[in-house]
Parts: C-alpha cells; sequence; structure tokens
C-alpha cells in the first residue's frame, strides 16, 4: 500500500534537494547583527534596549507587546549600534536593533551542554510561560507566536498533534536535516507538547523523500512512549497545515475555521526543536537551520544561523558569486519572496536562501489561457484559479466570493502549472485583497 | 542588479508550446501509416493543411488583429494536421485551403484566438468542407500498400460505409458489397482500409496516445470513456440482435473514432476543465456517435457528436464545478 497523502490536487515540482546530505555547518558570526523586532504576525515587540547598550548572546531586546506578539532576543554578544528603521527583505523600512558584534559571550542562564535532558519536570502552564519568555513562533513561515497555538480555547479538545517534517518546497532541506542531527531533541519536544496539550501520542509527519531522517527518527522513537512516526507520499504542498491534517487524519478544516476545531494542533519540527531548547535548556530563539542553496551557488550548504546575519554574509559563504545573481528568495521557490536587498537579515522564519542565476530570474511572459484545467487539478482546495484570474481581470469581487478565492492558501501550485504561464497566484492575492478590503 | 518577482519562482516545463510539440509528435505514426497506405498524396494533403493553417493564423494576427502572431505555440500546425486527418488522400489542393480558412479564421480567431473557440477548429472545417463537397468529401482512394506514388483514381467504401448502405438496404448495396468486404481485424488495425487518411490505423494512432499519456498532455479519462460508451452500447444492440450489423470491435476500429476519441474530444478549449465533466462530456460523445452511424443518413458520426458536445460545455462545466476543500462533504 502506498502512503497516505491529501486528496485534492498538488503536483511535484522538480525537489533540487541538493543539500539533503550536507550536515548543518556552523555559520559563525556576522560583524554586524540586524535584528528586526517583528520577525512573527502580530505587533511588533517593545523595544527595550537603546544605543550604546551592552547586550549577550539571548539578552532581551524587545519584548511582547500583547498576545499577538512575540520576545526577541539577541543572537550576538556586542554593542548596540543603533536602534532603527533599515530596509528589509521586502524592501520596507522595518524597525531593527543593529549589534555590533564582540566575541561570542552568552547568557549564564542558557545550558549549552549537548546532553539530552528527557525528564520533563515542568508543568504545562510553566511550559507554555517557558515558550512565551523563548520568544517561540511558528518557524515553518507561518510566524504564528507558538504560546498561542498551544493554549487551547475553552471547550476544544485536541486529539491529533502532528508535527510537519514535510519540507515539500523544492531545494530547501533545513527541516531535513535537522531532524536527522536533533532527532531526539524533536522527539522530546513532541513529549512536551504531548503533556501540554493533555494528549498520549504525537505524530511526526515525514514524507518518503528523506530516508536518513525516517530511519533516525524511527530508531529513537522507539525508545520513547507517545511519538510515531508516519511517512507520508511526497507531494507539493504537503507541509501546508490544513493538507497535513487531511492528509494525516482524512479530516478537513471547515472553510474559514481552525485546526483546533477538528481537534489537530501541526507544529513544524523546527519550532518542536526550538521548544525542546527553551523549556529543557532554557535556550531563546536567536538561530535556525537555514538553507542555502539555488543555481548560483556554488557550494550550497545547511547552516546554523544566528538571526541578524545578513544574507550576504551566507552568500560569501556558499561562494556565491554576487555579479551572477539575478534573484535572492527568502524561503521556497514556490511561496518564497524575492528579496530587494543583498544584506537583508535572517529571521526566525527564514527557512532558505536561494541564489538564481540571472536568467532563471525573469518571470516568463503571460500568454492566452489555453482551458488545460491542469490549474483546477492541481489546486489543493479545489479552487479553478483560471476563473479566479478571468474575474480579477472583470474587477468582478461579488463573483469572486462565490469562487471561494478567501480559501486560497496561496501554495502557487497553480501557477507553478500553467503552460500559458498566467501568474494565477498574483490574480488570487489581488483577489483576496480586493475582496477583504470591499467587506 | 538584483530582480524581484512574485512568487512561484518555478515553473512546470509544460508550457503551451512544449504541449502542441508533443501532440504534433503523437500525431506523426498516423501521418506515417498514412503515407504507407495511400501514398505520397497523403503527404501533399497534410503539408497543404498546415502550411495554410499556420499562415492564415499569421496573417489574421498580423493584418486583422494587428496583434503579434501567436503562430509560434504551435496550435496551427496542430490544427492542420487533425484537419488534414479528415480528409480523404485525394482531395484537392484548393478544397483544403478553403477547409483551412474555415477552421482557422471562423473555427478559431473569430472566437479570440486560442483557448476561446467553442468548436474544435479542425472539425468545423471538416464539417464545411462536408457539407459543401459531399462528394469528394466521401470518395475513398483504395489503400495500396508503399504504393506511393498512388495517382489511381480508383474509390471505395469505408467500413461504415458498407454498413450503413446494409443497413439501409439500399440499392446502392451492389455497388459497395456485403458484410464479407468488411476488412478484418487485422487489416483495421494497421489501417488497411479505406477512410480519411489520418483515422485508419488504429495501431499508429494509439502509439500516439501512449506518448500524450507519457507526456502527461492529456488523461486517459476521455477516450476511454468515450470509446467504452461506443463499445458498450453497440455491444448490448449487438447482443440483442439485428439491431445493428457488427460487432463492437469492427465499431471501435472503424471510422474516426480512436482519432476522434484521442486527439479531438481531448482539445483542452473546447472540453470541460474538471475530471468529472470530462467524463460526462466523453460519454456523451460516444451515446451521440452511436446514434448517428446507426440512425442518422451519415455513415459516421464522430465529427459531428464531438462538436455537439462541444456546445454542452459550458453547461457540463457549470454542472461540474469541483468541491471546494473545507466544504460540504458528506
Ligand atoms: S495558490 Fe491558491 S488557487 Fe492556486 S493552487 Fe494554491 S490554493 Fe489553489
Ligand atoms: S492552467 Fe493556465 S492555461 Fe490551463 S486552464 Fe488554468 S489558467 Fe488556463
Amino acid at each position: 500500500m502506498s502512503n497516505k497523502t491529501f486528496h485534492i490536487g498538488g503536483i511535484h515540482p522538480d525537489k533540487h534537494k541538493i543539500t539533503t546530505n550536507k550536515p548543518i555547518e556552523d555559520a559563525g558570526l556576522p560583524e554586524i547583527a540586524y535584528i528586526p523586532v517583528k520577525q512573527h504576525i502580530g505587533s511588533p515587540a517593545k523595544i527595550l534596549v537603546s544605543k550604546g547598550d551592552k547586550v549577550k548572546v539571548g539578552t532581551l531586546l524587545a519584548d511582547a507587546d500583547g498576545i499577538v506578539s512575540a520576545d526577541v532576543h539577541s543572537s550576538v554578544s556586542g554593542e548596540v549600534l543603533k536602534v532603527e528603521e533599515i530596509e528589509g527583505e521586502f524592501g520596507y523600512l522595518e524597525q531593527m536593533i543593529t549589534v555590533k558584534v564582540e566575541g561570542d559571550e552568552w547568557e549564564e542562564s542558557i545550558d549549552r551542554s549537548p546532553d539530552i535532558i528527557k525528564e520533563i519536570t515542568l508543568s504545562p502552564e510553566e511550559i507554555i510561560a517557558k515558550i512565551r519568555e523563548a520568544g517561540i513562533v511558528g518557524m515553518g513561515g507561518a510566524g504564528y507566536p507558538t504560546p498561542i497555538k498551544t493554549t487551547i480555547p475553552e471547550g476544544k479538545k485536541v486529539e491529533y498533534l502532528i508535527i510537519n517534517g514535510i519540507e515539500c518546497e523544492p531545494y530547501l532541506t533545513a527541516d531535513d536535516r535537522l531532524m536527522v542531527e536533533k532527532a531526539e531533541q524533536i522527539i522530546v519536544g513532541a513529549k512536551i507538547l504531548n503533556k501540554v496539550l493533555g494528549i498520549q501520542n504525537a505524530i511526526i509527519a515525514v514524507d518518503e523523500n528523506k530516508p536518513n531522517a525516517i530511519e533516525v527518527l524511527r530508531k529513537i522513537t522507539r525508545s520513547y512512549v507517545g511519538v510515531n512516526v508516519q511517512v507520508m507520499q511526497t507531494k507539493y504542498p504537503q507541509g501546508a497545515e490544513k493538507q497535513l491534517i487531511e492528509a494525516v487524519t482524512g479530516r478537513e478544516v471547515p472553510s474559514g475555521k481552525l485546526p483546533v476545531d477538528v481537534g489537530c494542533i501541526v507544529q513544524n519540527v523546527g519550532t518542536v526543536n526550538a521548544i525542546y531548547e527553551a523549556v529543557q535548556k532554557n535556550k531563546p530563539l536567536f538561530e535556525r537551520v537555514v538553507t542555502v542553496s539555488g543555481d548560483a551557488a556554488e557550494n550550497p550548504s545547511n547552516f546554523m544561523v544566528r538571526v541578524g546575519t545578513p544574507a550576504s554574509y551566507l552568500i560569501n559563504k556558499v561562494h556565491g558569486n554576487p555579479a551572477e545573481i539575478g534573484k535572492i528568495i527568502f524561503g521556497g521557490p514556490m511561496m518564497g519572496t524575492s528579496a530587494v536587498n543583498i544584506n537583508a537579515p535572517i529571521t526566525k522564519l527564514s527557512s532558505g536562501i536561494l541564489l538564481f542565476k540571472d536568467d532563471h530570474s525573469f518571470k516568463p511572459e503571460e500568454t492566452a489561457c489555453i482551458r488545460c484545467g491542469k490549474c483546477v487539478d492541481a489546486c489543493p482546495v479545489g479552487l479553478r484559479p483560471f476563473a479566479i484570474a478571468s474575474q480579477v481581470r472583470d474587477g468582478d469581487y461579488h463573483e469572486m466570493k462565490q469562487l471561494h478565492v478567501l480559501d486560497c492558501i496561496e501554495c502557487g501550485s497553480c501557477a507553478y502549472i500553467c503552460p500559458a504561464r498566467i501568474p494565477l497566484l498574483d490574480y488570487c492575492k489581488l483577489g483576496k485583497y480586493e475582496l477583504k478590503k470591499s467587506k | 542588479m538584483l530582480k524581484i518577482s512574485t512568487a512561484p519562482h518555478m515553473n512546470s516545463p509544460q508550457d503551451t508550446r512544449s504541449i502542441m510539440r508533443d501532440v504534433v509528435i503523437a500525431l506523426m505514426p498516423a501521418l506515417v501509416a498514412a503515407v504507407l497506405i495511400f501514398g505520397l498524396n497523403a503527404l501533399t494533403v497534410v503539408l497543404t493543411a498546415v502550411a495554410a493553417c499556420v499562415a492564415f493564423e499569421y496573417l489574421t494576427c498580423r493584418y486583422l488583429l494587428k496583434s503579434t502572431p501567436t503562430t509560434g505555440n504551435l496550435s496551427a500546425v496542430v490544427t492542420g494536421l487533425l484537419l488534414a486527418y479528415n480528409l480523404p488522400s485525394n482531395m484537392p489542393i484548393w478544397m483544403i485551403l478553403i477547409g483551412s480558412f474555415v477552421a482557422i479564421v471562423i473555427g478559431k480567431m473569430a472566437f479570440g484566438g486560442i483557448g476561446k473557440n467553442v468548436f474544435n477548429p479542425a472539425l468545423v472545417g471538416r464539417v464545411f468542407l462536408f457539407i459543401s463537397f459531399p462528394v469528394q468529401m466521401t470518395s475513398w482512394p483504395k489503400p495500396d500498400f508503399l504504393n506511393f506514388l498512388n495517382t489511381d483514381v480508383e474509390t471505395g467504401a469505408t467500413t461504415l460505409g458498407i454498413l450503413k448502405h446494409i443497413d439501409a438496404e439500399s440499392s446502392a448495396t451492389k455497388l459497395v458489397g456485403g458484410l464479407e468486404n468488411l476488412p478484418d481485424y487485422g487489416q483495421m488495425f494497421l489501417g488497411y482500409t479505406g477512410g480519411c487518411l489520418g483515422e485508419v490505423s488504429a495501431l499508429a494512432l494509439l502509439i500516439g496516445f501512449a506518448y500524450l499519456l507519457w507526456r502527461r498532455v492529456i488523461g486517459w479519462h476521455i477516450p476511454f470513456y468515450y470509446i467504452s460508451t461506443v463499445f458498450l452500447i453497440t455491444g448490448i444492440m449487438w447482443l440483442n440482435g439485428g439491431n445493428i450489423q457488427v460487432e463492437p470491435i469492427t465499431q471501435i476500429l472503424s471510422g474516426g473514432l480512436l482519432l476522434g476519441a484521442i486527439f479531438m474530444a481531448t482539445d483542452y478549449a473546447t472540453t470541460p476543465m474538471s475530471r468529472k465533466g470530462q467524463i460526462v462530456f466523453a460519454i456523451g460523445c460516444g451515446i451521440l456517435t452511436v446514434i448517428i452511424r446507426r440512425w442518422s443518413v451519415y455513415p459516421e458520426g464522430v465529427s459531428f457528436a464531438i462538436l455537439i458536445m462541444n456546445a454542452f460545455v459550458p453547461l457540463i462545466d457549470y454542472f461540474t464545478i469541483p468541491r471546494v476543500f473545507g466544504t460540504g462533504r458528506k
């Protein structure tokens, strides 16, 4: 029998997972770190430091402003140079704390020993407090503050905890390597979440194109009760929350509802690893694994990178020749954003930096829809992207509601597959935007 | 200079041009078969139709619509091939030119070009010729294997033509002969029989089908449901006795069914978008094909069946909208 997968739509783009077997290297320290105070969904954190302050690795730089927000810690030690608005990856000005790096001095409270601490002594409330103090957010890309996701609303019951180890974006291998190298930490992290959510069993979902991760996880989970590995068929976008839930449990999150409404919680493996480190090691979230790859990277690699490290520093590390680079993508090629600024910093959400050569950097020319239906077949939500595009062109926003454009998960499958090269995802995003505005 | 663009930053290797190129490649075995069976005349017909279709599309874009010609996407080549495949190999050149004009200018460009046409352009061209020049459109050169310079004017009947006359018990039966004149399965499978130049060889068309499936240009659904429907209905009629003259295998191998089911009922623009809709469309084509073959004055019904179903596509699309994730699951 073949492995499980989601049932509506999906595509099989070329994998390009060239860094699968490259161990995570320490990227080292940049000269200057640019640490944004908003690396999550919600309000920016309130800045606690000012120019001239000395900070250590793990020092709290900015405090969560309300529930939907997250703490930001320093990823380096040194002196705060300035606190001001700097151009971020999207070219917008963002509030950043600039730290001149001096040495590598960590806060004493952080346990830096490599031993795995298996015993979970804290109570669920204490665990959630730890997660909050560590500034943990969904590291799969959503950036939703994790404490909210682990606090179950009154009257709801969680039956499934799914640890997302799918990483379905081409090129990216950050989660893959993390599972191979930090499997036990992730497993203990899953047990911590079991305790918080009051459930017995966590499922680590990994897709079949990661045999190394599967082998290591399977071996270690044997000595843990309550954490299991589920191997999934490879298909994009299986890592999308609702698609993964359907694939694993057969339950569909109703349109406009949350996973918890069908008794499910999904956490990315990176997030779970961060939870382990926060709860067992007192370590805030200030570094992450980043895949640096793409056809303009001479030596594509996986790095452990401090948040705030400029992309240019990593580009140097993989011997990317800046003259050859046509495009820099933060994230994966399907959903990632192309950066305007080569010095834009790595954040808690940066799973990859992709360098594309000039001739791969242009969007192909849009031609006429040939009604092939491939976008309809590809859409994992069961939408009709060609129809959305034509309604957006006509400016008929009433009709668009009928087309369920708000359910679009922006996975880009439709635009990827379209032989006429119609930028269907752009039309969907525009449609969503206009529809929300018109309400 | 850094480029910026919106996601996704990757595209499937398949684009409109590569799809059309694949269809052209898939049609090549049938062209080889046509030349082997009907001689170089077949090649002349094909080249004329292709050249004319491309030229008409280019000229329409250039001088009528004043837009960048779309001929680069090769869809006009496909239309030309399909039109030619639906003609007898002794079709006069000037008639082919008229057919090509109707196919491209009226059947395709008048609707707004690729993707916007309601009816399959090649079939529009074919039916126009059929109505305008019924004599030339139904005189079938006899197959003459490897006689490339087949300039013989000797013509024979198609399998379905023979059956029609028997069914009708018309006086023409004497002319074409009875059931004993039908080709055997082997002849039909290889294409050693009278008919339109591209439709006769089942083998060549099936090779093309396999190629299209392999290249993921089309799914198997439409050809499968179309052909199965014809097989089932004619099978039931045959078992009931007397209602139809030949068993279903001959029904499938004769006429333009394979060419139509594989290459024309799968035309993107003129068929439904969703899997479900495509199946409804294919079954409809199958039913109409049998009805026309059995009860109309025409021996063959594939072209008309597909054209009629083309007109129902918006309706089928409307009733087969896919279910949206997270809504109304039972
Ligand atoms: S981007 Fe939206 S419309 Fe396109 S395939 Fe993904 S969910 Fe469907
Ligand atoms: S994939 Fe592109 S060409 Fe095909 S139906 Fe969708 S929008 Fe049209």
